[in-house]
């Protein structure tokens, strides 16, 4: 399938990357190349499939015992004593 | 002193706890050569030695076969007290505030950890060129991959520097670069060993595996490393243990496929008449040998690419620049301070399969690639489930040709994907694989085979391993090492 410019620029979005001109192009003209390989999954036709039975597990609800908050804090590339700090994400968000 | 470097894992231990040699000169053996191949991307030999020094004096109460004995970790496991770098400017300054289980339990058994060896970027490529550190060199060929993603540890325990690795394989990355590197990889079944302290990449398919001289060293480490873990949800009652106790090289009965598919199109044919002549040697040892039809591996590594990024897409969203990891240091609003982070940390495969895998779960698309991938690892799942009906291991190669030149795949990343053509198969099924050496190629390059085994058919695979090493001396030549390829002798600390 076709992977335009456009599409490029949507994906990146969705993955929060931001990507250069030559970029798009060669991220676009590979891409397209990848799925251009993936012509075996065409020749899958859903219907026939049986659908699996998936469950998922889940662990106890327990209280355990957390890491401590200056460890944690030691790998932000930002924080004061108690918090990570960043930017404000009040009143300036992006565009969706 | 080199003459230590050409025992296996076993061997080592059995020496040091003979008094033979003290933990001491294993690990200055292996630091003269830990420098080699760019394997590395923190070496611990001071940290090393200094641990070697403390279990001398307990040499006597050792309990385990691989007590003192120097190994390496892959760079994607956790560690506290050195870097857990990932190959990634991402995480380049990240230093983890636990151990993974799979340390907890080395520790336990008081093997040594030499450092953390480089490896694809999240683990994501097939020749390992990708880490932000720089291309790990093949050690029978400098011009060429040492195979990925975890070709630091491949090349380290070829080289010599430390007796076993533990990598990573989502896709084959144990494997691709054992076969390349000369020497023996195990991914054990999906859930037997603790992905907890295993940085995520494709988490339905990552399972922790170990790189060794041989079988037997394999079956030593997965006892070691094997187990349920609370902490990581996807790990499996057992039973486990017991498998080096358990190795007789004894194959006769064995009923062992050749799937049609994996000797087709596309094989280099030094590479069919090496695997071929493993399944001579195991028909010869008893064993019953037959191709088998296998007509699903078709859609393997289309719904193998299709999944695991779309898994990727889903893990690495975590890397956002805000608690840990790389933050840009040019940003006004959040959304800038996300987008910047990511595309200036993460390098081009990354972004590459996080794109791929965004593209392939977004609306429109979902039904077309990432739907279809889930039926068809399906589909895949039924047909190993009635071959093994039929027979007990299946014997393909792990590669279609040897390794490729430096560089010669960076530029194509839908031809690097092929390389993992025969591996992938057992992730999407969550079954046990091994690569072993079968042989060389012309210019000396080293070829894999591939024993694939049932779920927690650990036992079977590695002793039909063990019967074909019994008869083959291939998994115990070691590259020569050039005039001027250490690097770096007794480096100790992070790479800049």
């Amino acid at each position: 399938m076709e992977i335009t410019q456009e599409l490029v620029e949507r994906i990146a979005h969705l993955a929060r990357l931001t990507l250069s001109e030559e970029e798009k192009a060669r991220m676009g003209a590979q891409l397209e190349d990848i799925l251009g390989s993936m012509t075996a999954l065409d020749r899958l036709c859903l219907e026939d499939e049986p659908e699996e039975e998936r469950a998922d597990v889940l662990r106890a609800d327990e209280v355990g015992q957390s890491m401590d908050r200056a460890i944690l804090l030691e790998n932000a590339p930002a924080a004061d004593e108690e918090y990570v700090l960043v930017p404000g994400a009040m009143g300036q968000g992006g565009q969706e | 002193m080199n003459d230590l470097l050409t025992l296996s894992a076993l061997e080592l231990g059995t020496a040091i706890r003979a008094g033979e040699v003290s933990v001491e000169e294993a690990v200055r053996a292996a630091l003269t050569v830990a420098g080699a191949d760019n394997a590395f991307v923190t070496l611990a030999g001071e940290r090393a030695l200094e641990r070697a020094g403390k279990l001398q004096k307990q040499v006597k109460g050792a309990q385990s076969p691989l007590f003192g004995v120097p190994m390496t970790l892959k760079d994607n496991i956790c560690t506290v007290g050195m870097p857990t770098t990932c190959g990634s400017n991402m995480l380049k300054d990240y230093r983890s505030p636990y151990d993974a289980t799979v340390v907890e339990r080395l520790n336990g058994i008081e093997a040594v950890c030499l450092g953390k060896t480089n490896m694809d970027e999240f683990g994501m490529g097939s020749t390992c060129e990708t880490s932000v550190f720089g291309p790990v060199r093949n050690p029978w060929c400098a011009g060429r991959v040492a195979g990925g993603s975890s070709g630091g540890g491949a090349a380290a325990v070829a080289r010599g520097a430390g007796w076993f690795a533990l990598g990573s394989d989502t896709g084959g990355s144990v494997r691709l670069p054992a076969a390349w590197c000369g020497v023996t990889g195990i991914k054990p079944t999906y859930g037997t060993v603790s992905r907890y302290g295993l940085a995520a990449y494709a988490s339905s398919f990552d399972q922790i595996g170990t790189v060794c001289r041989d079988a037997a060293d394999c079956a030593a480490v997965l006892d070691v490393i094997q187990g349920q873990d609370p902490r990581d949800s996807t790990s499996l009652p057992g039973p486990y243990g017991h498998l080096l106790e358990r190795l007789s090289g004894d194959v006769r009965g064995m009923r062992i496929g050749l799937p049609v598919p994996c000797f087709g199109e596309g094989l280099d044919e030094e590479v069919r008449r090496s695997v071929l002549e493993v399944a001579q040697i195991l028909r010869h040892r008893g064993a019953e040998v037959e191709e088998c039809p296998m007509p699903a591996m078709e859609y393997a590594l289309s719904s193998y690419y299709v999944m695991a990024c779309a898994q990727a897409s889903s893990n690495l969203a975590r890397y956002d620049g805000l608690r840990f990891g790389y933050r840009t240091r040019d940003c006004r609003t959040l959304e800038d301070l996300y987008k910047k982070s990511r595309s200036e940390g993460f390098g081009a495969e990354v972004k590459r399969r996080i794109l791929l895998g965004t593209f392939v779960l977004s609306a429109g698309y979902y039904e077309a690639y990432y739907k279809k991938a889930l039926a068809a690892r399906e589909r895949i799942k039924r047909e190993f489930t009635r071959l093994f009906e039929r027979y007990d291991l299946l014997l393909t190669p792990v590669s279609p040709g040897p390794p490729p030149e430096l560089g010669e795949s960076l530029g194509d990343p839908a031809r690097m994907y092929l390389q993992d053509t025969y591996t992938v198969c057992a992730n999407l099924a969550g079954l046990p694989a091994l690569s072993m050496p079968c042989g060389f190629h012309a210019e000396g390059l080293p070829m894999g085979a591939q024993l694939v085994g049932p779920a927690f058919g650990e036992e079977k695979v590695l002793n039909a391993a063990h019967a074909c090493q019994l008869e083959t001396d291939f998994h115990k030549r070691r590259p020569a090492l050039r005039k001027g390829a250490v690097r770096n002798e007794m480096g100790d600390g992070h790479r800049p």
